[in-house]
Parts: structure tokens; C-alpha cells; sequence
């Protein structure tokens, strides 16, 4: 650790890979992505994989091209260059959300439950502007941080064999979006009509790691057109 | 050449189309896939003169049977396949692995494996499925790249691609293999401990030594521990980077090792992460198999590592050494 105790530590994660965490903090995932950026930018050539988690980053590299102790070192080196701040940057991306009704078939409930109306727990899951902490779980899947912690819903004891694809979600104090028909355990509010993933798009996913999110409200109709758009 | 597709007739139990697998985008949630052990898949290849990273099909504790319209060169490399080839004129003909074979047209019928869970088949020309996100490994958590993202179907049509070295002999009506074959045993035994770098030196106690047997719910994305249940003190985690070798720890102590299919990022306690000398072998333990764990330092994974990486040059050399014999004028 170096000075301030802001240098994140490094363990392996196999053969190929090297974990960093950073300390715990409200700026750990925001290090996470500048850092990401960085190691990026630089591209070695044995780098493969950058994947940031809530206050971590995972390092894959190509351990034929590279032994792994010169990637620890490598990342020794460039591990303390993390301004924060540098998120502010980052592109906000709209997602139109059709709440309640059948598209989200726990938004009565939930709001039953945090003493709101619908209307309420769509405005204030609708306020803030997220940050994709992180995709995981499924290939395009944001894990968003930034929900009202007033809005935290504890998941289904028994998760639902299938959540239709676009679903947006309350898990814990986060909230998400499910890419494709999946399982899942999360209360759904309601859902978008965008693809968030797809292998054929240049940019598979809609959505990065470090993005900033916003949902919007949209009715039937809106709904029906993206979806024929999409 | 390029030959014209392969029927499947029978599709096994689950044969998925699979390269060396996919990198680069992780970030994106999109793991790796590709075949559980990349070294006998590219060495399959090699038999039959493909570049490693061509597209194989990988079986699973059962083969499909497949129409082959034209001739072909194919090798199995990895867990003994009950291969048979049944010619046009109903000769039925045992096929070896471990060498290549030049079929005429016919059927294939790859019937169990044994002696451990999987194994690949190259054929020359590889299997020409889309490249998606640069690869041609079937992703079956996202439901792309092989062939539609899924495991073979009865009735599906696989391409065959072009060919560099198209030695089948034309006119021929049995299968013709050479009387040499590579030695794929393992230089550690089958059944031996699988070696794990421990995360912590509780994870080191608890794993080293421990006795588990392979849970019938196992796949791809992880090999599930049946047995008496850890009961260690490690707190839940926010999600982190987990890797293929990765073992985690769920609430209800039984351990996984996340296997090719691995998700990118995962909350459960980790115990350590499998060798990757050893996740190949530890990719051929069948349901009810005993496995035990045992730890070593990151040292020895790299030192067994490099064991193993040697152990595939000397066979590649001896490939190339009798594939040129076998074509000497």
C-alpha cells in the first residue's frame, strides 16, 4: 500500500489473471473504471481482459505471451493513477422503462412494501442518475449503482425460472436490466424495449462499464414503437 | 476444399462446436467458452492439419452420430470414444482416436466416452461456423457463436470448412489410419489429487486433502462438490472477477469450480483457484467420480504449467514428424 491507503491491492485470480482491490470507499468502483481506462489505453499485447467489479478489477492476460510476475509489476506501476473524478465524463445513456402492469408484474407489490404508491416508487426509481458499477451475470447484464437506498427490496426466496429479456429490476440495493429471457430473483418494475445486448452489433453491448444510466418513463405506445424499432 | 455440410443424425448428449475460446470481451458479462482442454482440441487439429484455434466439436459423456456426405480427415483426441464408421456399401469399421483418419462417405456414429467425460473431434477444414465476437465457441449462457449458440440437434447441418492439406483418398470405401497414434495419457494420473492455490490459509485447511465426489448437476459453467459441507467463516463479497479454475464457496458449503462457461463475476466466497495444469483434468471427472483437492503455491501451478505446455510441444513435434513421414514421396 502506498501513501493514503488508496492503492488498490493485488491477489491472483489463476494462472492468467490478477485481481485488484481497491480499498473499500464511495470511489472504489469510480477507481475501478479509470483505472480500466488506463490499462486500456496503454493496451499491451498481452492484455486480454479488463473486467471491473463493484470495487475491484480483474486483469486477464495471455500468460504464453507474458510471465504472470511482469504483469504484477506492470500493474504495481500503474495502479496509483486513479482520479476520480475523471467519471464525470463518462456518456449517460436513456433507457425508456414501460413501469408496472404486465411488463412489471412486482411494481404494486414493491411499492406495497416500501409504504408508496406506483407512482412514487416510479418517480424516484426513475430520479437518479446511475452508474454501471459493473456487467456480469449474463453477457450485457448492468449491475447499476446509484438506487435510493429507500428503494432496497430483498429478492425472491425462490427465484422465477423466466424473466422476459428488457426486465428492469430491484435485487438487494441494486438495480438492473435482463439482457435476454433468464432466470432470475430480482422484483421487476417494469421493462425497456431496447436490445441490451446483441453478438451482431459492432458494440454488443448498449452499455459499458462506468456508463451513466437514466430511465425514462414511457407509456403502451412508446413501448410498441421502440419495440418495432428495435 | 470445402466440402459439403455434415447431417446429425444423433446429436449426444451435449456435442457443442467450440474453439480455444473467446477474449476481450469480459467487461461485457461474455465469458470465455471455448473446450475444456484448448491443448488436446488443438492437437486433434494438428492431426489433421488445422491451425489450433480451428473450430472441433466437443463431446460430452456421449458422441452424436454424423452423416458425412463427402470424404473427410478427422481425429478424436481425448477421453476414449466408442467410434464406429459405417460405410456406404454397410461394412461397419472401429476408429481410433489419437490419429488421423481419412473416412470416405458414410456415417460416424461416436458412441460413449469413457474413461473420463469429454473429448474433441477436428475434422480438416474445421467446423465453419460463424465467428462471433471472434470466436466460433458455442457461448450457451448467452445463446450465441457454435452453431445458434446451443448444443447440437438432430437434423442440424454443420459446415465444413476449406481444407489446406485434402489427402482423402478419392475411391476409397473403408477408413484408412495410419499405424502410428499419439500418447495422450496424462503425465499425472487420472484420478490423482487436483491442485488447487489457496486463497487464504483457512481455504488452504479446509480444501487441503478434503474428499468430495462430482455432483450430477455439473457443467460447463462450473463442477459442483458433493460431500460433507465446509463450514468456513468467510463473509459474503460484492461482486468480483472469477475466472474458469475459480472455486467458490456457496451458503451451502459445497463447493463449485467454475469451469470454461464461467460467468465474468461472481459474489460467493472463493476458496482458491484450480491449477490450470489441472482444470483440463479436472474437466474429465464424471458424476459420482471422488475428487480430492490438494494445495500448492502459485510456483509449483507455474512450474506444472510449464510441465504440461512441454508435455504438448513434444507431441506436436512427433504429430508434424509423422504427418510429414506419412506424406514423404
Amino acid at each position: 500500500m502506498t501513501a493514503g491507503g488508496i492503492a488498490p491491492h493485488i491477489e491472483a485470480l489463476a494462472d492468467d489473471a490478477w485481481l485488484l482491490r481497491f480499498a473499500p470507499g464511495d470511489d472504489a468502483n469510480a477507481r475501478a473504471h479509470v483505472l480500466a481506462a488506463r490499462l486500456r489505453g496503454e493496451a499491451p499485447a498481452w492484455l486480454r481482459d479488463l473486467v471491473p467489479g463493484w470495487d475491484s478489477l480483474g486483469v486477464c492476460f495471455d500468460p504464453a505471451a507474458v510471465p504472470a510476475d511482469d504483469v504484477r509489476a506492470w500493474l504495481l506501476a500503474h495502479r496509483d493513477h486513479a482520479p476520480a473524478a475523471a467519471t464525470a465524463s463518462a456518456p449517460v445513456v436513456e433507457i425508456p422503462v414501460r413501469y408496472g402492469g404486465d411488463h412489471g408484474i412486482d411494481l404494486a407489490d414493491a411499492a406495497d412494501a416500501l409504504g408508496l404508491s406506483p407512482a412514487q416508487l416510479i418517480e424516484r426509481h426513475a430520479a437518479p442518475l446511475y452508474t454501471v458499477a459493473m456487467i456480469g451475470f449474463a453477457p450485457g447484464f448492468p449491475y447499476l449503482a446509484g438506487l435510493d437506498p429507500a428503494l432496497a427490496l430483498p429478492r425472491l426466496a425462490t427465484p422465477r425460472s423466466r424473466v422476459p429479456a428488457g426486465s428492469v429490476g430491484i435485487g438487494g440495493a441494486q438495480t438492473g436490466i435482463y439482457p435476454r429471457e433468464s432466470p432470475g430473483g430480482w422484483r421487476l418494475l417494469g421493462r425497456t424495449p431496447l436490445r441490451l445486448f446483441d453478438p451482431a452489433r459492432a458494440s454488443p453491448s448498449l452499455l459499458a462499464p462506468g456508463d451513466r444510466v437514466r430511465f425514462v418513463a414511457i407509456d403502451d405506445a412508446a413501448f410498441a414503437a421502440l419495440e418495432r424499432g428495435a | 476444399m470445402s466440402g459439403p455440410a455434415w447431417r446429425v443424425l444423433r446429436p449426444g448428449a451435449l456435442t457443442t462446436v467450440q474453439d480455444r475460446g473467446r477474449h476481450g470481451w469480459r467487461h461485457l458479462g461474455v465469458g470465455r467458452a471455448g473446450a475444456l482442454d484448448p491443448d488436446l482440441a488443438a492437437l486433434a487439429n494438428r492431426l489433421v492439419g488445422n491451425a489450433p484455434d480451428a473450430a472441433v466439436l466437443e463431446l460430452t459423456l456421449s458422441g452424436p452420430t454424423l452423416a458425412l456426405p463427402a470424404p473427410a480427415r478427422v481425429a478424436l483426441c481425448g477421453a476414449t470414444v466408442e467410434a464406429r464408421f459405417e460405410a456406404a456399401d454397410g461394412a461397419r469399421h472401429a476408429l481410433p482416436g489419437g490419429r488421423p483418419l481419412a473416412l470416405p462417405a458414410g456415417t460416424l456414429r461416436l458412441g460413449a466416452v469413457r474413461g473420463g467425460l469429454r473429448a474433441w473431434l477436428a475434422v480438416a477444414g474445421g467446423f465453419d461456423v460463424p465467428v462471433v465476437l471472434g470466436s466460433r465457441s458455442t457461448d450457451l449462457r448467452g445463446g450465441f457463436g457454435g452453431l445458434d449458440g446451443r448444443a447440437l440437434r438432430e437434423g442440424d447441418a454443420l459446415p465444413i470448412g476449406k481444407s489446406r492439406c485434402n489427402t482423402v483418398p478419392a475411391g476409397a470405401d473403408a477408413p484408412q489410419a495410419p499405424g502410428w497414434w499419439i500418447d495422450l495419457d496424462a503425465d499425472v494420473p487420472r484420478d490423482a489429487p487436483i491442485r488447487v492455490a489457496p486463497a487464504c490459509a483457512d481455504a488452504a485447511a479446509a480444501l487441503d486433502g478434503s474428499r468430495w465426489t462430482v455432483d450430477p448437476r455439473s457443467d460447463r459453467q462450473g463442477l459442483r462438490c458433493a460431500g460433507d459441507p465446509l463450514a468456513i467463516a468467510s463473509p459474503e463479497q460484492v461482486s468480483a472477477a472469477v475466472a474458469p479454475g475459480t472455486i467458490q464457496l456457496p451458503p451451502d458449503g459445497h463447493p463449485i469450480v467454475l469451469l470454461a462457461d464461467a460467468q465474468t463475476v461472481g459474489g460467493y466466497p472463493r476458496l482458491g483457484h484450480v491449477i490450470a495444469a489441472d482444470l483440463p483434468r479436472l474437466a474429465q471427472r464424471r458424476a459420482g467420480d471422488a475428487l480430492r483437492f490438494v494445495a500448492v503455491s502459485w510456483d509449483e501451478a507455474r512450474a506444472a504449467w510449464a510441465q504440461r505446455a512441454a508435455r504438448i510441444a513434444r507431441l506436436e513435434w512427433a504429430i508434424d514428424l509423422a504427418l510429414a513421414r506419412d506424406t514423404a514421396p
